[in-house]
């Protein structure tokens, strides 16, 4: 992008806009945002979007003009991030990025589902591992490593307790924990709102 | 390093490889010391984090978890290699991004000095693949090769993060039909058979496979309709991720989608060094392709006999 363009795009960004969404963007950097045209390829990319009412143009439209519905829409957790809206953009949009941006936002305002959060707390926070091989459930995990010759646990965090504490202490200071913390917090205010609504 | 080996790598695991397919581990580890290749482990390295699931949860955490595992690898002084698609993904955008945000770097290293640790940013991340196409190159394995196929039809997986976003992978830009990855399949006398949107994701990725599972099904279902249509005998992939999603995958494709798909699907799935291997001459027990256990609910999920059929028929 010629440097006249990219004056213009900061120039324009929303200063002032009433878009709390558009603007976490713009504070990450990712003013870029406002450079869609809406033309659609990124949809007409999107292996999701073939199966699923995902649709990339839109999420990045209502983001743009501060739609937050878009927040909680499941939909934008169906990316499976494979970047061929951010390879074809035509504006140069790093499409996929702005995706994951609006997921940090969602995250952030206690919008994630049930599963991610488990996935994230009880397991990646805990172990260090995404997918790990301790606990009861996973022997046969550990069993089969060693079927192949393989020590029953990786030399990764798994064998290094201390290194489990070190990517903790990282996740601590970096405001993960927090974050989670309060995700789980929103959630829980929010499902005791509904329910309160329905009784009324 | 040992005079032995030619070239020598940080083996970064990751989480599905040694957790889910440690028959690929073995086999990763086997072939490259075979080629002369020497892979350090990387002791206390972390889940990478996956890129479209905790970065998607939160940037920061992702950048300085990234860092930590890059930094294990040059301590060693070695890149960091991995076999997967998505830690290859973490690994080569964290240090790309890091390596073009001053600011960015300086904040991520104040974040490690807290366990006393320090990112440089001085030893690329590398896959696998990289490091048979650009650091060996086609000829050197060409030189291993002992044994040749002379009828295996097969569909090469890219999977997504290993060509994408196309500027931060060393394929000078190429991501919409990239050649490397047949071109290896092909050294073994295979052929890489052409079927409809060769290119397009497993479906696993991006937190989709633990958000909606039949969702990410219904992108292998379209996959493996793909690759059955044009009649091939097994899947090739450099992923274990789509690895996973493409074995266990055709067992919830089986499941969910009995019904539109005909014939259920049991196409026998291969990681790449498993496939050079046994070209090279390698003892199958080396590669992970025998199994020798009474475990059950494990990988591989779909039979992997149908090609050792072939293996022992056209090079044996």
């Amino acid at each position: 992008m010629s440097e006249n363009v990219e004056k213009y795009i900061k120039r324009k960004v929303y200063k002032s806009t009433s878009s709390r969404i558009a603007q976490k963007f713009v504070d990450a950097g990712l003013e870029k945002i406002r450079a869609c045209i809406n033309c659609g390829t990124c949809t007409g990319s999107c292996p999701s979007g073939r199966r699923t009412a995902y649709r990339t143009r839109s999420a990045i439209r209502r983001a743009l003009t501060g739609d937050e519905s878009v927040l909680k829409d499941i939909d934008i957790w169906l990316c499976s991030t494979c970047y061929y809206c951010y390879e074809r953009c035509p504006r140069d949009i790093p499409v996929t990025d702005m995706i994951i941006k609006l997921r940090n936002i969602a995250v952030e305002e206690g919008y994630i589902l049930d599963s991610h959060f488990g996935l994230a707390n009880d397991i990646f926070y805990a172990t260090g591992h995404g997918v790990p091989a301790t606990g009861e459930n996973n022997k046969k995990w550990r069993d089969l490593r060693e079927s192949y010759g393989l020590p029953p646990l990786p030399p990764t965090v798994h064998s290094y307790p201390e290194a489990v504490k070190e990517c903790q202490e990282l996740m601590n200071a970096v405001g993960f924990r927090k974050l989670l913390d309060n995700a789980a917090k929103l959630k829980e205010e929010r499902a005791q709102a509904a329910k309160k609504d329905k009784e009324e | 390093m040992s005079e032995d080996y030619k070239w020598r790598y940080g083996f970064f695991l990751g989480c599905v490889i040694p957790n889910r397919y440690p028959m690929i581990e073995a086999s990763i580890r086997n072939v490259f010391d075979y080629l002369g290749a020497e892979l350090l482990d990387l002791p206390g390295a972390s889940c990478c984090p996956a890129p479209g699931v905790f970065r998607a949860f939160h940037i920061p955490t992702w950048f300085v978890i990234a860092a930590r595992n890059i930094s294990i690898a040059e301590e060693l002084g070695v890149s960091p290699i991995t076999g997967c698609n998505g830690c290859y993904g973490t690994l080569r955008d964290a240090w790309y991004e890091l390596e073009h945000d001053y600011d960015k770097k300086k904040e991520v290293n104040e974040y490690l000095a807290k366990i006393g640790r320090t990112y440089k940013g001085n030893f690329e991340p590398k896959h696998v693949i990289q490091a048979f196409y650009l650091d060996m190159g086609l000829d050197y394995l060409k030189d291993f090769i002992k044994l040749k196929f002379s009828d295996l039809k097969v569909a090469v997986h890219y999977g997504c993060h290993i060509v994408k976003p196309s500027e931060k992978r060393p394929w000078n830009g190429e991501y919409e039909a990239p050649r490397f990855l047949d071109e290896i399949v092909e050294i073994t006398g295979a052929k890489s058979i052409d079927y409809k949107d060769k290119y397009m994701c497993c479906g696993a990725g991006g937190a989709v496979r633990t958000a909606v599972k039949e969702v990410a099904a219904d992108f292998t279902r379209e996959k493996l309709v793909n690759m059955r249509d044009a009649g091939v005998d097994i899947i090739i992939n450099c992923c274990p991720f789509c690895h996973l999603q493409l074995d266990l995958g055709q067992v919830e494709v089986n499941n969910f989608y009995g019904d539109v798909i005909g014939e259920p699907f049991h196409i026998p799935v291969i990681y790449i060094t498993q496939l050079l291997g046994v070209a090279f001459g390698m003892d199958p027990n080396l590669l992970g392709l025998i199994k020798n256990h009474e475990l059950q609910g494990v990988s591989p999920f779909i039979s992997i006999d149908p090609f050792l059929n072939i293996v022992k028929e056209q090079l044996i």
